[in-house]
């Protein structure tokens, strides 16, 4: 493993950790005929905006996990085999309505559950998924759609055994999006909401929507919040810290 | 869930559903054609999806990708095109809507398929209910030899080879009808369906649609602007 990603365990240790199994259930209706006792490994969700430090949180978990023993698979949204080349077609021309797109992207979902996520668990592996069922509740809930009719519909998702959402200020996500794409995003600034006819006042004005609502979701899927504006190592040392005792089997503080 | 003039909209929707082979295409098209000699304001919706999204669906479906979960998602997500796009402005505009399937096609097809029924009907919920809608009934048999007696090529998920019902795609296409025709007649009463036997002739058929359209919608209401000029 990397000397610059220290653990208590797996450094100096050559025992494995075999990760405690705890109860497993669907949100609602769940997927048919799937076992939920059967799925042995950890599904780790990893939330937050573009520019909050997702990816590379996620990069150094991996790292870290698979240092200790642990295989690790990736899932992320639009990855699909299934619609994700005509979902990025659907973003570029925008011509997709609102509930058409939202059932797209929730087929998306849909298909890495069942065909990586699912079967990944099934293996005993490591899942972290680099955003799941929140990003694309959050966004749809800011356009004004149903809450009931998202839940009932993102009732198939399984729960996972720990969501982490990485919160930096509107104003943070600014600069740092500009300092890795050198300009704004479409969609990120939600263009498509009318808030404003200026690029970056809508991005501001669409972030702090999505802000507030995924503070909304917190209370009812209760995901950790992680201080995003600090040091990368200081929160990827949180997250160690609340995965492994997610991997012992207690509820993570 | 309502139907669309509950919702106050101008327009109405009828809609026909049953098996493959129990005829409604054929009754649909010919209440099209009655409504159309009266000049009124109707609209016979083909299920024309956008370029997109049927590029999905058939990529999909030719490489037996979907599982009953993503079978029914991909559907709703073509079926939500199409009501957006399609026939939500059309009733806005105070359309007779005439639709071949709508819903309950989804309902019966993925329930099935063992999607949770509530899950699916959440799902569609979007969507307002038919104003008038005719399940047309005929005999198991009667329907399945109207579509096998041509031995079609059966395609892999129409047959419903999927379910592993049968390794011969004509008796998985048998038992899958079947259970569909179950889900149709427990659906009947739930959603109101204006059952016609479709063992009769196509004339006493279509004597009974056109006279249950005629009793339930004010079909004078619809009378297109170029005839009221005329």
């Amino acid at each position: 493993m990397p000397a610059n990603h220290p653990s208590k365990r797996g450094r100096n240790s050559t025992r494995v950790i075999v990760p405690h199994r705890t109860p497993r259930r669907f949100y609602g209706h769940g997927i048919p005929d799937v076992e939920v006792d059967k799925l042995a490994g950890k599904l780790i969700v990893v939330e937050g905006a573009d520019g909050s430090g997702r990816s590379t949180q996620i990069q150094m978990l991996v790292d870290w996990l698979e240092g200790c023993g642990h295989s690790t698979v990736q899932v992320g949204l639009k990855r699909s085999t299934l619609v994700s080349e005509e979902l990025d077609r659907a973003q570029e021309g925008n011509i997709l309505s609102r509930t058409t797109l939202s059932l797209f992207y929730a087929t998306d979902f849909a298909d890495q559950l069942e065909n990586i996520i699912l079967p990944a668990l099934r293996a005993g592996q490591m899942v972290l998924a680099d955003r799941y069922i929140y990003t694309l509740m959050a966004r749809d809930l800011v356009r004004g759609m149903n809450e009931k009719w998202l839940k009932n519909l993102y009732g198939m998702a399984l729960v996972p055994d720990a969501v982490f959402y990485l919160n930096v200020a509107p104003q943070d996500l600014v600069e740092r999006t500009f300092s890795k794409y050198a300009k704004l995003d479409f969609w990120e600034s939600g263009m498509d909401l009318g808030l404003a006819r200026d690029m970056f006042d809508s991005f501001l004005k669409y972030q702090a929507l999505m802000a507030r609502q995924f503070k909304i979701l917190q209370a009812t899927y209760g995901f950790h919040i992680i201080e995003g504006r600090r040091p990368v190592e200081a929160i990827n040392a949180e997250l160690r810290k609340k995965i492994e005792a997610v991997l012992s089997g207690h509820q993570v503080t | 869930m309502k139907t669309f003039a509950q919702l106050g909209f101008p327009g109405r929707l009828v809609a026909v559903e049953g098996l493959d082979g129990s005829g409604k295409s054929t009754q649909i098209y010919l209440l099209k054609r009655w409504l159309e000699t009266q000049r009124l304001k109707v609209f016979f919706s083909e299920w024309n999806s956008s370029e997109l999204v049927k590029s999905a669906t058939s990529k999909a479906k030719k490489q037996e990708l979907l599982t009953p979960t993503t079978f029914s998602l991909i559907h709703a997500t073509d079926f939500a095109d199409r009501y957006e796009r399609q026939l939500l402005p059309l009733l806005r505009a105070g359309y007779l809507v005439l639709c071949d399937r709508y819903v309950f096609t989804a309902f019966g097809r993925d329930t099935v398929r063992g999607c949770q029924p509530q899950w699916v009907r959440d799902i569609y919920s979007f969507a307002a209910l038919p104003d008038l809608t005719f399940f047309f009934k005929a005999d198991l048999e009667v329907s399945l030899n109207r579509i096998l007696d041509g031995r079609p090529q059966l395609k892999y998920f129409e047959a419903g080879m999927d379910l592993r019902l049968a390794t011969d795609p004509y008796e998985s296409f048998r038992i899958f009808q079947g259970r569909i025709l179950e889900q149709y007649l427990a659906m009947s009463s739930e959603f109101n369906f204006h059952v016609i036997d479709a063992n009769q002739s196509i004339e006493a058929q279509q004597n009974v649609v056109r006279s249950l359209t005629a009793g339930k919608l004010d079909l004078g209401s619809f009378a297109s602007q170029e005839s009221a000029h005329n």
